[in-house]
């Protein structure tokens, strides 16, 4: 039998897709069938590698040498180059932050991933997700196997010393969830996995379910076996074609094994899954309306309580995790709580996944220790801010949740002290904003988001989010009025403390967040009719210098509403009456002579 | 496919996949070089590297990985084959048909003894 002496691994997560991957993938096997090699070289798509900015991926084994920004002629070259001359492709290597140097194996020297602990991403890049052999390789359905041979007591006992929260936003302990779900008397109970991921900017669920799909089925059979449950749903966004399609392989395969389905590893227990999509409703994220919508009803929340816990899908007791929360199970099993709860802070254990979006050079899922600070995030990790710009804020916790100034660069990371910052954990975007950014803006950027997302049952959310807005707008089109942040604050808090759901109450967040953190900006804004960041249009205007100026025509040019006038040669003015702010003239301009005030 | 029923028959699987990725895995002893370039291959370098492979997986060699490389410059005694161990210096062979391969694994690879009138060089190039 002729065996693979090279496995290129190719990263096909949603991110590499989105960049090519396919085309890559395409040009990869035709390279291997021109130089005939399909007997020597092994190609595994596995999952999101994490490194998304450097997108298409491929890591090529025995060596571990990991390819960036691959294009179809890359691959080919890739292909003639190292895999039948062994000699390293130089210019598609990933650059080394700290050594200036290129970097072959960056598992070992580069700080993106030497900083990272891996526990529910842990397979992610790894496996290939459509083969379960791969999974039970690194120790798959081990967890679900030991599961068998407790009692349900002790696999919860087991999650209680382990410390795990849940990971979908609120951070509730996940064993007291597993527990009071499991005394709720009841022959029919199901289990729940959220994985309608609805946060902008976040997308470690997604890349869980595609990359290592196994260990959400594993750990859902094991909670349907602690709570006493036979029965699942994972209910999934219509939007995540993928990661559905390799979920429904995933079910298939372990059923062929007996590790699915009925009488589970030989045992009396047995568990099956239906996979239920969402229509792309924000709402559906949480947990109630979620169940409404199972259930065929229009999302909306229920009144809480009763918790899904004593009345859930289908008026039946009912346990609900997140995607992240499961995948860090089957690991608690087989490596023991112990060595779980060495990892992270006092009171949040183990890893986070984050996804670092926006102002950031390393954009892409990154998994680190709690308790690792923003700086190391950001910098370490993150790569730091593009174009030597400064680091202003990040906003964490989705659109409901808030930003974090750089004053709190420091802070250790977990649910507490973010909460104590006035944001939240949520699902773990994070995305980075610079010196250009303002933060007005953001607040209204985000709070158009949830009023969009708004299910409407309720008033404070419904009306009062829209009456924010309608502030902000005013604020940013320069007519903010003396006492409107007063005005903002006090609404927030009013719709804070009477919505009904989760969504409700973090919607002003952003708000709130901004104006504790930034209230200079948002007075700026109102009383010198300023924006500071230079970004509201009503408030900036487009000049031209004079003395840089030689008169080229290249702005008058490409103005798509001849805003600029000048004879050739002649310095150029702009008319502020009709110019729309587009900004196509800074871009054009070589001489540097075009700039934007703000009075 | 049988459906497992015990933690034996899990931990088959188990091992069975792990052998199968290992060969990704950079953990390794040692690597063995086949020149692959267009001299080599028409010397009956795709026949060498065959063997070794397939000498590899039947003494149950796994923590020696098998790389492919071009021409090293010495076309006349392709196809060559350089076997680097861990701890000690390079060794490059050449004129290596598939029957030498058997020599070279059984000796070197196994018992680390220098296949002498194989040599080409010792040391790096």
């Amino acid at each position: 039998m002729p065996v693979a002496t090279n496995t290129i691994l190719i990263c096909a997560g949603g991110g590499c897709i989105s960049s090519g991957e396919e085309s890559c993938l395409q040009a990869l096997e035709k390279a291997v069938e021109k130089y005939a090699l399909h007997d020597v070289v092994k190609i595994v798509e596995t999952g999101c590698m994490g490194m998304c900015d450097a997108g298409p991926l491929m890591v090529i084994y025995p060596e571990g040498v990991y390819y960036q920004k691959l294009t179809p002629e890359d691959v080919e070259k890739i292909v003639s180059e190292h895999i039948l001359k062994g000699r390293i492709v130089e210019d598609k290597l990933l650059d080394n932050p700290v050594s200036s140097l290129k970097t072959q194996n960056p598992y070992d020297d580069h700080p993106f991933f030497t900083r990272q602990v891996k526990i529910a991403t842990r397979n992610m890049g790894i496996v290939d997700p459509m083969k379960i052999e791969e999974y039970i390789a690194h120790d798959g359905y081990f967890a679900l196997q030991k599961a068998l041979s407790m009692k349900p007591e002790e696999i919860i006992e087991e999650l209680k010393v382990s410390g795990l929260r849940g990971r979908g936003g609120a951070g509730f302990p996940t064993w007291l969830k597993w527990d009071l779900t499991r005394k709720v008397p009841g022959d029919e109970k199901y289990v729940l996995c959220n994985a309608d991921e609805g946060d902008p900017g976040a997308f470690m669920d997604r890349s869980i379910l595609e990359g290592d799909p196994h260990s959400l089925l594993e750990a859902m059979a094991i909670a349907g076996y602690a709570i006493g449950a036979n029965k699942g749903y994972i209910y999934i966004r219509a939007e995540y074609p993928l990661a559905i399609e390799r979920l429904k392989e995933g079910i298939k395969q372990a059923k062929e094994l007996g590790l699915f389905g009925e009488n589970i590893m030989g045992s009396d227990f047995s568990f099956d899954l239906e996979i239920r999509m969402g229509a792309g409703a924000f709402v559906c994220g949480e947990e109630t309306a979620l169940i409404e919508s199972i259930e065929g009803k229009r999302g909306q929340p229920r009144v809480k309580p009763p918790f899904p816990a004593q009345v859930g899908v289908w008026g039946k007791p009912t346990l609900n995790n997140n995607v992240e929360t499961y995948a860090n199970i089957p690991p608690i099993l087989t490596k023991g709580a112990k060595w779980f709860s060495s990892i992270g802070t006092e009171t949040s254990k183990g890893t986070k996944v984050f996804c670092l979006a926006g102002k950031v050079k390393n954009t892409g899922l990154v998994e680190v220790p709690m308790g690792i600070t923003l700086r190391e995030v950001v910098y370490d990790i993150g790569g730091g801010i593009p174009d030597g710009k400064e680091f202003k804020a990040v906003q964490t916790g989705g659109p409901s949740g808030g930003c974090i100034p750089k004053e709190y660069l420091d802070t250790p990371i977990d649910y507490e002290t973010l909460k104590e910052l006035g944001t939240m954990m949520g699902s773990g975007g994070m995305i980075f904003m610079d010196e250009d950014t303002c933060m007005v803006d953001v607040a209204k950027y985000f709070l158009d988001f949830s009023v969009e997302e708004s299910c409407g049952k309720c008033l404070p959310c419904r009306e009062g989010n829209r009456v924010m807005l309608e502030m902000l707008e005013k604020i940013t089109e320069g007519n903010g009025e003396e006492g409107d942040i007063e005005r903002l604050e006090k609404l927030g808090k009013n719709i804070m403390d009477t919505s009904l759901c989760g969504l409700g109450q973090s919607s002003p967040q952003p708000v709130i967040s901004t104006i504790r953190y930034f209230r200079d900006e948002y007075e700026a804004h109102i009383n010198e009719k300023r924006c500071p960041a230079k970004v509201c249009k009503p408030l900036i205007r487009y000049i031209i210098d004079p003395e840089k100026c030689v008169g080229c025509t290249a702005c008058a040019r490409v103005c798509p509403v001849s805003a600029i006038s000048g004879e050739v040669k002649q310095v150029h003015e702009i008319d502020s009456e009709i110019c729309t702010r587009c900004g196509s003239c800074i871009q054009v301009c070589r001489f540097g002579a075009i700039s934007i005030v703000s009075p | 496919m049988a459906k497992i029923k015990s933690l034996d028959e899990l931990m088959k699987i188990k091992e069975k996949a792990v052998k199968d990725i290992h060969m990704r895995d950079t953990e390794k002893k040692g690597k063995i070089v086949v020149a692959m370039g267009t001299c080599g291959i028409a010397a009956g370098a795709k026949d060498t590297l065959q063997a070794v492979v397939n000498e590899l997986e039947k003494n149950g060699i796994d923590d020696v990985s098998v790389v492919q490389s071009g021409c090293m410059g010495l076309c006349d005694v392709e196809p060559t084959v350089e076997v680097i161990m861990e701890g000690s210096d390079p060794i490059i062979y050449g004129h290596v048909s598939p029957e030498q391969v058997t020599r070279i694994v059984d000796q070197h690879v196994k018992n680390g003894k220098v296949v002498s009138d194989l040599l080409v060089r010792k040391g790096e190039i």
